[in-house]
């Protein structure tokens, strides 16, 4: 689960890291009020969950507060990357007088977590990584001893070092104290990012400071069970609809770009069924619509709900059930369909292949359900370009 | 010989009087699999399936020997039951359980490795040896006796694969599910050299999918010690970026987790690439 950047701020700061005091607002009226409660020059920023929001226009410097409402009125309602801004936070503009990049994330090869700080903070670090790939100093951490001091100072020597003192000496002590309190926020929250960039060395009452002027943090989905307050922050409405019903059913679902409906029991297979469609499908436009995972043995319930989701994707055009049954019989499978699709009707092609236990006795009830729209494919390969062919005809 | 289980692998089930736990012991009883019992805390001196609950596994252990446990203890207790698995000594602990956080799986992995005990999982369907044993979740009647080794990250998908060799005339030595988390207790490399040793393994058919550098290891590890033939079959083709396919850890997080790039490595180290799951028997040959 990705939060928004205003929620990963107000998490870093319960975990002692400077953040800029910003306020979200959700009208231009409220932008402006912002602005002028805090006191102008201002950063006005959309709130979406997707990158590259700067080069869409989704942030801007704003000098007074009628400006902050223009730009509020200009950001709300935009489409990034698919996303629709429908909060913006305006934050104080800081005097930035160096960018640094930190991040904690997991290493997966590692199995452990891994510290990333770099001098070339304010850019894309995927490019970063690309082309200067030992610019970033990298530590990892055992998480049974947890991060060290020596650790620390030694990202902070390496940041001092770089770019003629990306790391002011003055500010070794408090990026110490920032970079801990990272660690412990990501542990605390179950979190798999936690990134700060900038990290900003500001000018502020005669002196130097660090200040995280952005924020992002993704936490496990599989611990939410035990982090009651952060799950209440997810943004169903930053979702693709169907995304969050079909959570709440059990049933993982993610919207793709195609125009087949996919229903299958098992990620792999689901993934390797959305491959097939795009193999037979590619070179005519045609591809999924959808991943779904109904998973189970897939019940009459399951398959029901999986299908009203598919059906309510207006892109679908023709839909493809892959149904491996192991230990639930192919026909236990084929009545469960069938149950499905009186409760759910459509005339939309569908194709349906059944494989494994008892696949054949679950193959004859559907052929002799002799439903209309309804094609029995004998394998995958056939079942994929028998969607693809209804989906080009259709 | 088979890997990792045979017909004298001794077994007891971590939450047993569950749904899934009570419904797969029970499967596993009818394919033969030695079962000798569960547990579960306070329930120890009951009997459930004609065989003794235990409050621990170390009582467990003790009392019937047993070598090879299977979890089916839900997500907040599923790290804790693993952990009591490897201080009781278990050899093969195998773990079913879906939704384990990361952060648990980063400590019981660094245990695991401390330890004689190997993990096979979490999120997985376990593994069978055709016609003796069976731990975990896998249909024991789409699968028959042979010489072909399958290791997996993914469930049904292995079933597809196992299900084609075995229409095919194609049976197996043995099926392993790693499971589809991104920290788990074994990985591809751990049982190709398990295959490779294996008298009674002479191909092996490896499935992978989106997410993280298994696959490109596994396919460094073909290249340098594998004389068996290898097939291949990669899911996620289709994927896009940054975008969790179902398992934990089918995300792709830059080029390398990608289907393509895993697909390049394997296809370079010699192994056969199935485009599609029913291609794979025809791959491997009768």
């Amino acid at each position: 689960m990705d939060l928004h950047e205003f929620q990963a701020k107000e998490c870093f700061e319960r975990h002692g890291i400077p953040v800029a005091r910003g306020q979200t607002a959700a009208t231009a009226g409220q932008a402006a009020e912002a602005a002028e409660r805090l006191g102008p020059p201002v950063v006005v920023k959309a709130q979406v969950l997707t990158g590259g929001r700067g080069k869409a226009g989704g942030v801007t410097l704003c000098r007074s507060a009628a400006e902050a409402r223009a730009a509020a009125q200009e950001i709300l309602g935009m489409d990034i990357r698919g996303h629709t801004v429908r909060t913006v936070l305006v934050d104080p503009a800081a005097d930035i007088r160096g960018e640094l990049y930190l991040a904690v994330t997991n290493d997966r090869a590692a199995r452990r977590p891994l510290i990333m700080a770099s001098a070339a903070g304010g850019m894309d670090i995927e490019a970063v990584n690309r082309e200067t790939p030992e610019s970033i100093l990298r530590t990892h951490v055992d998480p049974q001893i947890g991060l060290r001091d020596y650790q620390i100072a030694s990202l902070a020597s390496g940041l001092a070092r770089a770019r003629g003192t990306a790391l002011p000496a003055g500010l070794r002590h408090p990026f110490a104290a920032l970079a801990r309190s990272l660690y412990d926020c990501f542990r605390a929250t179950d979190a798999t990012l936690c990134e700060i960039n900038p990290l900003a060395v500001v000018a502020e009452d005669g002196g130097l400071a660090l200040r995280a002027l952005d924020g992002k943090m993704s936490i496990d989905d599989n611990a939410l069970f035990r982090q009651g307050g952060l799950a209440e922050l997810r943004d169903a409405s930053a979702e693709p609809a169907g995304e969050a019903e079909a959570r709440a059913s059990g049933i993982n679902y993610v919207k793709l770009d195609g125009q087949i409906g996919c229903m299958v029991n098992g990620a792999g297979l689901a993934m390797a069924t959305m491959d097939l469609v795009g193999h037979f499908g590619g070179a005519h436009g045609i591809g999924p619509a959808n991943f779904l995972d109904v998973s189970g043995g897939a019940s009459a319930q399951q398959v029901a709900t999986g299908l009203r989701i598919i059906l309510s994707d207006a892109s679908v055009r023709a839909v493809l059930i892959n149904i491996f049954g192991g230990i639930t019989r192919g026909d236990e499978v084929a009545r469960g369909i069938m149950a499905a699709l009186e409760e759910v009707p459509t005339a939309l092609p569908m194709t349906i292949r059944l494989a494994g236990t008892n696949h054949e006795e679950g193959m004859r009830l559907l052929e002799e359900a002799g439903l209309a729209n309804v094609t029995v494919a004998q394998s995958l390969q056939a079942a994929a370009q028998a969607a693809v062919d209804a989906a080009r005809s259709g | 010989m088979p890997v990792l289980i045979d017909r004298t692998t001794r077994v007891i089930v971590q939450g047993i009087t569950g749904n899934h736990g009570r419904f797969h012991a029970g499967q596993m009883i009818a394919y033969g699999t030695d079962v000798a019992g569960g547990t579960r805390p306070g329930k120890g001196g009951e009997t459930i399936l004609e065989r003794p609950i235990f409050d621990t596994v170390a009582e467990a252990r003790e009392r019937t020997g047993a070598d090879c446990s299977v979890i089916f203890v839900p997500p907040p207790l599923a790290a804790d039951a693993i952990l009591e698995a490897v201080d009781a000594g278990i050899r093969l602990v195998v773990c079913i359980t879906e939704g384990i956080p990361i952060r648990d799986m980063q400590l019981v992995r660094a245990r695991v490795d401390r330890g004689a005990s190997r993990l096979l999982g979490p999120n997985c369907p376990g593994l069978l040896t055709p016609a003796a044993s069976k731990v975990g979740i896998m249909p024991g009647t789409i699968a028959s006796p042979g010489s072909v080794g399958v290791v997996s990250r993914s469930g049904t998908l292995t079933y597809e694969a196992v299900y084609a060799l075995t229409e095919r005339g194609i049976g197996q030595s043995t099926c392993i599910g790693i499971g589809g988390d991104p920290v788990n207790g074994t990985d591809f490399i751990d049982l190709l050299e398990l295959f490779e040793r294996d008298a009674g393994t002479d191909r092996v058919v490896l499935i992978g999918e989106i997410g993280g550098t298994d696959e490109q290891r596994a396919a460094d590890y073909i290249r340098r010690e594998m004389s068996k033939p290898v097939v291949a079959f990669i899911a996620g083709r289709m994927a896009p970026e940054g975008k969790t396919m179902g398992h934990a850890g089918a995300l792709v997080e830059g080029a390398e987790g990608s289907a393509g790039d895993k697909i390049d490595a394997l296809r370079s180290a010699g192994a056969r690439i199935a485009t599609h799951p029913e291609e794979i028997p025809d791959l491997v040959g009768g």
